[in-house]
């Protein structure tokens, strides 16, 4: 499995306040909540992202509330792949469970600018900068976890076994 | 080498003897919690599943209490939603409005939430019951969805930082304090997946409502949970609010510390978090050197500080004083118990006559859902948990978190105070 696409780059700390506000927390549709997702931090973000694109950040992707909203809202909004230093402990349990593919790699967070194109390959969790002709070691998935992700999500994984 | 209190809980839930850091564990769960912003998407997971109906009905707990009184049409179609799935399961801890509270001051007050328990919540703000030396940890809605048909959840195993309170806080300094001052030492990741074991002779001089509050906040340094020893005091409030057997689990002598730090609990001043971040820490003395930095609205109330100390404490610094004028001052008793007790105490009385307005139960301001939204440009001094930006509505308005104690002081100068500052 892989993921292709542009990368919208974002520091410390992105909260999921900022990547699904709680004024939209009456909803809990996906595509809904898509149409909100990053606005309070990039509010161009949801024009501009594209299906396949990647989101690449610093420490700490993903603190503060357990909203699954947030994960839902990446996914929807056509994320394949999310990269950063270190991801909140909720939102990396949340991201796996709806079948979110995210990865740990400090070098892949700093070596990567905005815009580059960037391809990762699950199965090895090679991470490859296509504009910068780079390449970054990333932890790949566990074999149950690349399971859950193709299943689109925890309860399909179990309902399949 | 020895295990730390949590790793004991989960060894004793997941049927072994003994558990490392880092190792994956599935464990049973005691009790599985959910609100109205999270509980329709776990259960709209769980019909996806092949199961029928919940691993036992006694130990669900759903706490519409985020967007209750239902703020708008989509809300009220949420809580529908939980309402219906409540009785259609015949959930014995549902809380309807009138009967509801914020979940995390809730849970405790009912108890349902004892020493030695497992829990998962499908709130970030879950890990507040360590401070009666229960494992609770926050969870999406896929985990709380599992959870309600399984009655499991699988964990890893985390490792520890202890935190060693010694002495006795000051006049005006609260559990509040201890935690803004820890977050602002280790950062907003500072123990990213790992528990927080606190420890020592000071906590002798923290009050339940105090260990509450530090325990709920664990998740504002990234942590697990947060976990406090079973003292007197907690044996004692688990006695007075439940029928429940608990266990008392202890940490080996021996248990492993990632860190360790000893705060001398007498030495920390009135602390403030500034935007956008709780991290972003500074004590009294240094606000006093600063600009002076107006405010518009203070909200006192939230599973962090709606609980009774927090409003008896809020009122006795606004009995006889006034809410500056032109500023809002929001109080939110966090459950219909302490409400009724605030009532009975007179502290009601206080805060209308100081120009306060003190709202039935809700979430609702803390996570900029309603009752207290900000506009562009304003300021607030909360004593909520959470300061990102946007938290409490325009992108472009700043939160302050702070004790009910500078919270109240604030409201009546207009600016962030200590409660020292005032005639």
């Amino acid at each position: 499995m892989n993921a292709k696409g542009t990368v919208f780059k974002y520091g410390d700390n992105v909260d999921t306040d900022v990547i699904i506000p709680a004024r939209y927390l009456n909803s809990s549709d996906p595509a809904e909540l898509a149409t909100h997702c990053m606005e309070d931090i990039d509010k161009d973000f949801i024009k501009n992202v594209k299906k396949g694109d990647i989101i690449v950040a610093e420490k700490n992707f993903g603190c503060g509330s357990s909203r699954e909203h947030a994960p839902i809202a990446i996914k929807a909004a056509g994320v394949s792949c999310v990269i950063a230093e270190t991801f909140a402990r909720i939102f990396y349990r949340n991201a796996i469970n709806i079948g979110l593919p995210i990865i740990e790699c400090p070098e892949a967070s700093k070596g990567i600018s905005a815009g580059d194109q960037v391809e990762v390959n699950f199965d090895t969790g090679v991470i490859t900068d296509l504009t910068k002709g780079t390449s970054f070691q990333g932890q790949a998935f566990p074999e149950f976890m690349q399971k859950i992700i193709a299943a689109e999500g925890l309860v399909n994984y179990i309902n399949n076994k | 080498m020895g295990m730390t209190m949590t790793q004991k809980i989960l060894a004793h839930a997941a049927g072994l003897e003994k558990v490392e850091a880092g190792q994956l564990i599935e464990a049973k769960l005691d009790l599985v919690l959910g609100n109205d912003i999270t509980s329709p998407v776990a259960i709209k997971e769980m019909e996806k599943m092949k199961v029928d109906g919940v691993f036992d009905r006694d130990k669900i707990a759903l706490v519409p209490d985020h967007f209750v009184p239902n703020k708008d049409i989509k809300s009220a179609e949420h809580c529908k939603c939980v309402r219906e799935f409540a009785k259609r399961n015949e959930i014995t801890n549902y809380f309807e409005v009138g009967e509801m509270g914020i979940e995390h001051a809730l849970l405790p007050e009912k108890g349902l939430t004892v020493a030695g328990d497992v829990i998962i919540g499908a709130d970030s703000h879950t890990c507040t019951y360590g401070a009666l030396g229960a494992f609770s940890t926050g969870v999406g809605s896929t985990d709380m969805a599992a959870g309600m048909a399984t009655g499991m959840a699988w964990f890893k195993v985390p490792s520890a930082i202890k935190f060693n309170l010694t002495g006795k806080p000051s006049k005006w300094v609260s559990g509040k304090d201890v935690i803004l001052h820890i977050i602002g030492m280790i950062g907003v990741d500072g123990a990213l997946y790992k528990s927080m074991e606190f420890v020592g002779d000071g906590i002798a001089n923290l009050s339940m409502d105090d260990r509450f509050t530090i325990a709920n906040m664990a998740i504002e340094a990234g942590g697990k949970n947060g976990i406090f020893p079973v003292d007197a005091l907690a044996e004692q409030y688990m006695k007075e609010h439940s029928n429940r057997a608990y266990t008392i689990y202890e940490a080996d002598e021996d248990a492993v510390y990632d860190a360790e730090y000893t705060i001398d609990l007498s030495a920390l001043r009135p602390t403030v978090a500034f935007p956008h971040l709780p991290e972003n820490t500074h004590t009294i003395d240094e606000i006093h050197k600063m600009e002076e930095i107006p405010i518009d609205q203070v909200v006192i109330g939230s599973c962090t500080n709606g609980r009774l100390d927090d409003l008896r404490i809020a009122a006795e610094i606004l009995k006889g004083r006034h809410v500056k004028k032109g500023m809002r001052c929001i109080v939110i008793p966090a459950t219909q118990a302490i409400y009724m007790q605030a009532m009975e105490e007179g502290l009601l009385k206080i805060f209308v006559e100081a120009g306060a307005v003190v709202s039935t139960p809700t979430c609702g301001p803390c996570l900029g859902g309603y009752m207290g939204i900000l506009a562009e440009g304003e300021r607030c001094v909360s004593t909520t948990n959470r300061n990102f930006v946007g938290r409490m509505g325009h992108v472009n308005s700043e939160i302050y978190l702070a004790s009910p104690a500078v919270a109240a002081a604030s409201a009546v100068t207009g600016k962030i105070s200590c409660p020292c500052e005032l005639a």
